[in-house]
Order: C-alpha cells, then structure tokens, then sequence
C-alpha cells in the first residue's frame, strides 16, 4: 500500500470534518459513503481505517529504525536507574517510557518487541500463505483423488487445535523466532488451501478458463495466469486477518515460556515476566506492552474490516444496501481470534 | 442417524490415530524421554540402562507396535514430573478443574451472548448495537491473557473483590472463568445479532406478528430457535478451543490447577508420557464434541441431512 501523490494530513483532516456529521450518526468504522476515487479516497473516508493505517504505519517505520532510534540496547539496564517513571509522570526523557525491575528501557523493549512481533506476523504469512495457496489451487484444479485426500489432510488438521501440539513442538526444538515462525506456518496453512480452492472451483467453470484451455494453454498457465489473479482480493483479506491472528498466537506461546527467549525480545514473554513480577507493584510495566499488542492487533482487524468492504465491489454493494435499509452487517464478524 | 454416528466415531478414530502417531514421533524421534527421568548426574550406563528397561533402544516400527498395543490398553505410561503416577490418572486428576472452568466460562458466555445479541438486533446501531461492536473488536483484539491480568489487577489488586493472598492460587474460578467468558460473549453475541436480523426479515415472523403474537413470543419461541443453528456450530467450536488453547493461557494467568495448567508444566519438564495423555485425552473430548455439535445442529433443524 503506498501514499498516493498530494495526500496530506491537512487532507485528512478537511475529509474528517467533512464526514464527522455521517459519522456521528453511522457507526464508528463504518464507510462514510460510497464513493469513486480508488481505495484510498475510500480509506480515508472511513476514519478509524485511516487512524489504523496511520498507527500501522508508525509501528512498522518504528520497528524497522528502532537500532537507530531506541534509546538504550533492550537487553542492557542499570539496576540502580530501575523502575524509573516514565515522563509524564515526572520521568525524564533519558527513558521516556521508565524502566522495568531490571533497569531495562521499557521503550527500547517495546520497539525491539514491534520488530518480532512484526517479522514473525509477516514471514508466517508468507509461508503458510504460499503453501496454503499451493495445496488449495492442486486441489481445487486437480480435483478428483488428488482433492480428496489433500482435503482429507486439511480437515483432519483444522479439527485439532493446534496449540497443545505448537507448544510440544516448540518445547522440543527451543524457541526462536525460526522455529516459532514455521511451527505457526505449520500450523496455519489450511486456512488459505480452504479458501483457495473454493475460489478456483466456482472460476474454473467459468468461459475465460475453458477459453484458455481450448486455446492450448498449459495447466500451469491456467492456474497461474488465469485463476490466480481471481484471488488476490480475497488473498489480502485472508491475509490481513491471518496476520492479526499469527501476532496474537506469537505471543500467547511466548506469554507461555514456549515461544520466543530471553535475549530476543518479546511482548508476551515481557508480559509474562512483568506479571510474575510485579502484578502487585508497577502494573505499568504489564499495561503498557499489553496495551501497544492490543492496539496493533486491533489496528490491524481493522484495516482488514475495511479493507473487505472496500476491496470487494459486491460488499460494498451490500454494505450500501444495508446502510439503505437500516440493517448493518458487523464489522467484526469472520476471522477468529487467538489461537 | 445411529450409522450416521458410527461413521463419524470411526472418523473421529482417525484423528486421534493421526494425533497419536504425532505425538509419537515427535516425543520418540526428535526428542529425548530419557534426559529428563534422571538427575543431572546420571551416567551414561544409567541412562542406557533406564532406555533398555523402557524399550528406547528398539527399532521405531517395534516401538510403535508396543505404544499401539499399550493405547490398546489405555495404558498411557507413568508421569515422571508427578512421580509414579499412571500419566492417564494425573490427567483425570486436574481434568475435572479445567473443566469447571470451561463450563462456568461458556455458560456466563451464552448468559451474556443472547441477550446482548438480541438487544442489538432489534436496532443496529443503537447504543447495545455499539456496545456490542465494541466488545467483540476487543474479542478479537485483546490477548487472552492481557485480558487476564487487567481482570487481576482491576478486582484482585485495586478492588480486592478476591482474594490475592500468598497462596499459589490467586484468586476464585470467578475471575478465570469471565476471563474466558467475555471474549467469547463478543463473537458470539455479533452471530446472534446478524442472525436474529436475518430471521426477524423472513416470512414466518410477518406471519407471526400479523396473527398477533407478542413481541416477547416471536424473538424468543420463533426467531430465536432458527438463531440458535449458527450459534451452536460456534458455541461447540468456542468449547473445544477453550478446553485445548484458550485453557492453558487462562489457567497460566491465574495459576488455576487445571489440564492446561498441567500441559504446560509438563512440557517445560519434558514429561512425554504425561504430554502424550494429555493430547490424547483433549483429542478424544474435541472429537466428542465435534460430533456432538453435528447431532445438535440436527435437532435444532430437521431440514439437515446427516451424512
């Protein structure tokens, strides 16, 4: 996704006012209207998509720099400067968010915690999203046997939740962000070959495929060039909400002890020590990593929930027409959380 | 219906076959039982010795026979973290706590979902309708166990509306139970929500309400019936996460002596027997469940074909 040319925060703020009348009437993350102008003009009509965008943004330009822009090495702290205030509860700016037990910077943990966070969420996306779309575009084209049994595999493993045995796996071969990384792949590829094939059942019925087909193409050709394209849309979807999901399952292992490991930060291993350390002492140290995860994974949830509607012309049609007749559809509904 | 059962028990055995092949290989191949059976200074002799007496130095086809001849038995191993212990009585020990926990979970989950939903659905976008939304973007959103510990600081540390003494467990099944509760009650209430709106526009309730039913009558006997199909398949599939994800996480936060508590111990201890139960254990209860799931979506509308 990329800033289109001439779009400024004045913009948004012009659009803001604009819409806050709608907006005050409608919902909070509803599409302010309908409208022709590409995705982004949409995006920026719908004012808690932009603000999770904006938020996202931060966060991943923050994770990236944060070798640069933290203010002391994560995993280097000073008992003495420990439990430092942060500033606005009179800290000073040498750490602007305080210190832990430790004397460890808690803005430094927080950055280095974005960047796991969000590398993990990203390379796990990639993974299982590509073998996922692989196994669900074999099994949808092939159909037949080869569909049988590789649906077999996905059903048998969807209907065993898979966080008893990640966790094994993790105990087994240790936590890194490696082996946390292909055990969520592992463990979440099915999701993609699901939706895949069901996508490339109802297209390849449909005249352009048999035209390809009566024209000579190759099998690969088909699939790649003319049933792939028909998944982007929904693919990103998917993805987006994957991505939340993947954030929340990263942290819930290393919440456990089972994900990632010490030097390597972590917000739910920070979570988890904070908690044993001090639930009854500076709850800050708990509120403040929790906070930022739940926010982004809300950020995230977000931009997919408009991202479904503005992507697809046929929800926004719906959505249009429910807006009409007064009936909305939740935003929040589809995708699971956690685990 | 009676076959209909019968084929999804043998599917059912199939997936704890898969789920038990698994476990097998991942605790026998890749791990080591042995390293953790003895202490530290153990010699080399001793641990060969202990691998002879448990049969680690046989060939893996012959382990597998033996571990399929022993399941035969219900035969699942001792715990070596719970010393001496049969590892299938250690897992019937903590399972009952766990399950407390899920039931009083999923019922405060169901007395705050159709309700909540319901309201909602009778003016979208009102004040419940925007309580509702909100809610289960935080069900989505929030970590379980973030959610677990800002539920401990609020009623145990600021409150003190529970206990929060020395003790190893802190606090009541209350806390732990809502912990688990109020995430579900946002997914489930929006399935309620979309589903009563999509009932209250059909026929039948035109019907009922030209007749003169009451308001009261038509959402609760008429609409809220038909409802109840997609709420269901989520309810059970809310179950089964609880009892073999959200669980472990839950039970952690609050140190409540549980499966997953269990579960994760033991697998920071290596205990494989004891690992093994368990997973097998909470795979026959998800099978169970998922056909009960299919028998009650029966029940709840004729017109489904079990097949």
């Amino acid at each position: 996704m990329t800033a289109p040319d001439g779009y400024t925060a004045q913009h948004a703020d012009e659009d803001e006012a604009l819409h806050q009348e709608e907006a005050l009437q409608g919902r909070p993350y509803e599409l302010a209207v309908v409208q022709h102008g590409g995705l982004f003009r949409d995006l920026i009509s719908d004012k808690l998509g932009i603000a999770s965008f904006i938020f996202l943004v931060t966060l991943i330009a923050a994770a990236a720099l944060a070798p640069w822009i933290a203010p002391e090495s994560p995993t280097q702290g000073n008992l003495s400067n420990a439990f430092a205030s942060p500033v606005w509860h009179g800290g000073t700016w040498r750490n602007p968010v305080g210190t832990d037990w430790q004397g460890y910077d808690l803005l430094s943990r927080l950055l280095y915690g974005a960047r796991t966070s969000l590398i993990i969420g990203v390379l796990v996306v990639v993974l299982a999203g590509t073998f996922g779309v692989l196994i669900g575009l074999l099994a949808g084209y092939k159909g037949g046997r080869a569909d049988r049994w590789l649906m077999g595999w996905v059903d048998v493993q969807i209907s065993f939740p898979g966080l008893l045995l990640a966790m094994l796996l993790i105990a087994l071969v240790g936590g890194s962000v490696l082996s946390v990384t292909i055990i969520l792949a592992i463990n979440g590829w099915m999701v993609y070959a699901r939706m895949t094939r069901g996508v490339v059942l109802s297209v390849r019925e449909r005249p352009f495929v048999e035209a390809a087909e009566m024209m000579g193409c190759r099998p690969r050709r088909v699939v790649f060039h003319h049933i792939l394209p028909n998944l982007s849309t929904p693919l990103v979807t998917l993805a987006v909400l994957e991505f939340a999901r993947i954030i929340l399952a990263e942290a819930a292992l290393s919440f456990l002890g089972l994900g990632i490991q010490y030097p390597t930060v972590s917000w739910g291993l920070d979570i988890a020590r904070a908690g044993d350390h001090e639930l009854f002492g500076n709850q800050w140290l708990i509120i403040y990593p929790g906070l930022l995860l739940s926010l982004t994974v809300l950020s995230v949830n977000l931009l997919s929930s408009w991202l479904r509607v503005a992507a697809d012309p046929q929800e926004r049609e719906k959505r249009f027409a429910s807006r009409a007749s007064g009936t909305v559809s939740g935003a929040a509904g589809g995708g699971g959380a956690g685990l | 219906m009676g076959r209909y059962i019968a084929r999804r028990l043998v599917q059912g055995l199939v997936v704890i076959l898969g789920v038990s092949i698994f476990v097998f290989v991942i605790t026998r191949v890749v791990g080591d039982p042995v390293k953790f059976m003895l202490p530290l200074s153990a010699s080399a002799e001793e641990r060969d010795a202990r691998r002879e007496v448990l049969g680690l130095n046989d060939s893996i086809p012959i382990q597998f026979g033996r571990f399929a001849g022993d399941l035969a038995h219900l035969d699942l191993g001792e715990s070596t973290y719970v010393r001496g212990e049969p590892a299938l009585d250690v897992v019937f020990d903590y399972l009952p706590r766990t399950i407390q926990l899920v039931a009083l979970g999923m019922l405060l989950a169901v007395v705050g979902s159709i309700p909540l939903g319901v309201l909602a659905s009778r003016k979208p976008g009102g004040l419940v309708d925007r309580v509702l939304t909100t809610l289960s973007l935080i069900g989505l959103s929030m970590p379980q166990f973030f959610l677990g510990y800002i539920l401990l600081i609020a009623f145990t540390v600021k409150l003190q509306w529970f206990e929060s003494g020395p003790g190893p467990w802190r606090t009541h099944l209350v806390l732990p139970a809502l912990c688990m509760a109020l995430p579900a009650i946002g997914r489930l209430a929006i399935v309620v929500r979309s589903a009563m709106i999509d009932e209250l526009n059909t026929q039948y309730v035109k019907v009922a309400r030209a007749k003169g039913l009451s308001q009261r009558r038509i959402l609760g006997v008429h609409a809220l019936r038909n409802a109840g199909i997609p709420y269901v398949t989520l309810l059970g599939w809310e179950m089964i996460r609880a009892l073999a994800g959200y669980s472990v996480v839950v039970e952690s936060v609050f140190n409540w002596p549980g499966l997953g508590f269990m579960a994760k111990t033991a697998i920071q201890h290596q205990d494989f027997y004891l690992i093994q139960a368990i997973v097998l254990v909470v795979a026959v209860i998800v099978v169970l469940l998922n056909i009960s799931i299919d028998i009650a979506y029966k029940a709840l509308d004729p017109r489904v074909k079990l097949s």
